[in-house]
């Protein structure tokens, strides 16, 4: 589930609560977007690839709440991760033309 | 009361072609309809490019190259799996039209790998990539979209025509309204809220409106696929589960237990107790293969800290219902229709046994149905509003929906909407009543769904319920229609699995067709007669 909207981070863009499947953000007035529904997201991850700064964090956790640390997860390179892996975000290309699908289902002749 | 209070929408809009879902079929219906000349508006529950489950996963696309021996495997290796309800001249169109719309995502820049032999390969679609080019692509064609906008129950006019939708802004609360002279349902399947990836903005609610205009619904008994994941996470990529072990929880392997053909070996499992993977098999090149072929499959585990390919960990098995499975709205020919006149399917939500039977085994066949029956419901519900002329937009019109609408009863009490939902799941999620059905299990469930759908029918919600109440209801009505179909199917077959007839029999070798809210029906179709409606019905006397 969604766990972090990070204050230092967020520019206040909105993206998120735009882009949510399901309705989970509220916006706020000047201030980083509320988890306003937490309990209706569904662990897609779609807001982390949509952040433009990596200031969010879905924990893989789907059914259960946990707590994170925001310096632990920058620390170990985790906010904003998906958007890397996927290869949004400037200077970088999308890494759907490295998709190596063809050799797993060789693999599985 | 939505229909009846509001005379003062805060959108109003006019138009040829509604789509109502943002998915890849209802893109491609738009897509397909805005290239000839219509006007459309597309109107999602969520945000066209992030909703549904292709969005947030991505797939495999049955996309074969028009070589005859290829394109006879292709259509060949399903139909057994499939419990033989494909029909081959369904199938061939689909691979044809995939294959021609597929290569239209390389123009229009997709970026499909290249395989080692320096072909380009374009079988696999990323989700986000796909679903923010169709976006962008819809929208360089003129397409309208209302994002966050779920549709709540259709418009027809007074013979019974389908004639648009009416809505509601989820963030704005403002309710919209769009009269058009046709109308595409691209709304995907029901997932029931089971938090598989992507699925939970997949309820049903598209069934539920195409219901109350009257139209049917094919397939149903098709809908207890499960796909696995970790115990803990949303993650419901079964690819990789191929190199896996399944371990009890002291580390012996489950016999039997496999990803493919023993997957209900672990559901009968996981009912006692955990069970346990690891991806052992992949050799060590294939396991950075499988980094770039999925990331998304990678992330559970790397933000939990665990190894997939050395650590064990538990795994589950989510409900994905009809997404995965094959049933879905009729179609009666070849231009994606509805048995109800200006109202069209495609997608999920529409039924996939014309192309896989009783069997889907994930992405592959659902994404090129998707793709192929958006181009085709698109283009025939542009022609359509042609046939209309000027005085297709002077029709009065009304809403038809009725559950969280209108209360049957005089004195309606308040609609517990959660309550509902998990008396839904309740029936739907367990795999010993719908993996492994018993005449027992379904009766019973029945009369608790019967119970429910009363409970929906009699009881009234605020209007800042009615999205969840509607979506209550589809998950209701969709359940009634599933156990009624697989209390008829009275024999093994695709993915309906029956206790008390474990074997196929082939005189059940017919699609079932149901429907009706208050009185659920079903009905069986013999094949051929599928076979013959190809005639296409574009006409308005």
């Amino acid at each position: 589930m969604i766990e972090l909207v990070s204050a230092s981070r967020c520019i206040k863009c909105n993206i998120c609560v735009n882009i949510c499947p399901t309705n989970v953000f509220d916006r706020v007035p000047d201030a980083p977007p509320a988890i306003a529904r937490k309990s209706d997201c569904q662990t897609c991850f779609m807001c982390e690839l949509y952040c433009p700064v990596d200031a969010l964090y879905v924990a893989p956790e789907t059914d259960l709440q946990t707590s994170v640390n925001e310096a632990e997860l920058a620390q170990k390179g985790l906010l904003g991760s998906y958007r890397e892996n996927i290869g949004w975000g400037l200077k970088r290309g999308s890494t759907a033309k490295n998709d190596q699908t063809f050799q797993i289902l060789k693999q599985m002749r | 009361m939505l229909s009846k209070l509001t005379t003062d929408w805060e959108v109003d809009l006019e138009t040829d072609v509604l789509v109502i879902g943002g998915g890849p079929a209802g893109t491609w219906a738009a897509w397909s309809a805005a290239s000839r000349g219509a006007r459309v508006v597309l109107v999602d529950k969520g945000y066209c490019g992030t909703t549904g489950c292709a969005a947030a996963s991505g797939n495999g696309v049955w996309y074969v190259p028009p070589e005859p021996q290829a394109r006879e495997a292709a259509m060949a290796s399903r139909e057994s799996l499939g419990g033989y309800l494909a029909h081959r001249q369904w199938m061939r169109r689909v691979l044809d039209q995939t294959y021609a719309s597929v290569n239209l995502l390389a123009e229009w820049g997709y970026p499909f790998p290249t395989d080692d032999e320096g072909k380009p390969y374009r079988r696999s679609l990323q989700g986000p990539e796909y679903m923010k080019l169709m976006r962008r692509q819809i929208k360089r064609a003129g397409v309208k979209i209302l994002d966050n906008s779920p549709a709540l129950e259709l418009l027809v006019d007074e013979a019974g025509v389908v004639a648009g939708a009416t809505g509601v802004n989820r963030q704005t609360n403002n309710q919209w309204r769009v009269c058009s002279l046709a109308v595409v349902i691209a709304t995907g399947g029901c997932a029931f809220l089971s938090k598989a990836l992507g699925c939970n903005v997949l309820t049903g609610d598209g069934y539920l409106m195409a219901a109350e205009a009257g139209a049917e619904m094919s397939g149903m008994e098709f809908s207890n696929a499960y796909g696995i994941s970790p115990a803990f996470s949303s993650v419901t990529k079964t690819l990789f589960y191929n190199w896996a072990t399944f371990t009890y929880e002291d580390g012996t392997p489950i016999p039997g237990a496999g990803s493919q053909r023993g997957r209900s070996l672990i559901a009968k499992t996981l009912l006692e107790q955990p069970v346990y993977a690891i991806i052992d098999k992949a050799a060590e090149e294939m396991r950075s293969s499988m980094r770039l072929a999925q990331p998304n499959f990678f992330l559970p585990f790397d933000r939990a800290g665990i190894d997939p390919f050395t650590q064990r960990f538990p795994v589950t098995l989510r409900l994905e219902g009809t997404v995965r499975g094959t049933g879905g709205i009729r179609i009666i020919d070849e231009t994606c229709a509805t048995s109800v006149k200006g109202l069209y399917a495609a997608g999920d939500a529409a039924t996939r046994e014309l192309i896989c039977g009783g069997f889907t085994g994930g992405g592959s066949h659902n994404a090129a149905w998707a793709i192929s029956s958006g181009y085709w419901s698109g283009e025939s519900a542009a022609e359509f509003a042609k046939t209309w002329g000027s005085k297709g937009n002077q029709r009065q019109v009304q809403g038809v929906g009725e559950a969280a609408f209108q209360p049957r009863s005089e004195h309606p009490h308040t609609l517990a909407t959660d309550e509902v939902i998990q008396a839904v799941q309740a029936e739907v999620f367990p795999y010993d009543r719908n993996l492994f059905r018993t005449e027992q299990g379904l009766s019973d469930s029945l009369g608790r769904l019967d119970y429910l759908w009363q409970e929906v029918r009699d009881s009234q919600v605020e209007n800042k319920q009615l999205i969840r109440a509607r979506e209550a209801a589809a998950m209701v009505a969709t359940a009634r229609w599933m156990y009624n179909s697989a209390l008829e199917r009275k024999e093994t077959r695709g993915m309906h699995k029956h206790q008390d007839y474990p074997q196929q029999d082939t005189n059940q070798q017919h699609h079932l067709i149901s429907g009706g809210l208050d009185h659920v029906w079903v009905k069986s179709q013999p094949i051929e007669n599928t076979e013959k409606t190809l005639v296409g019905v574009i006409s308005n006397s």
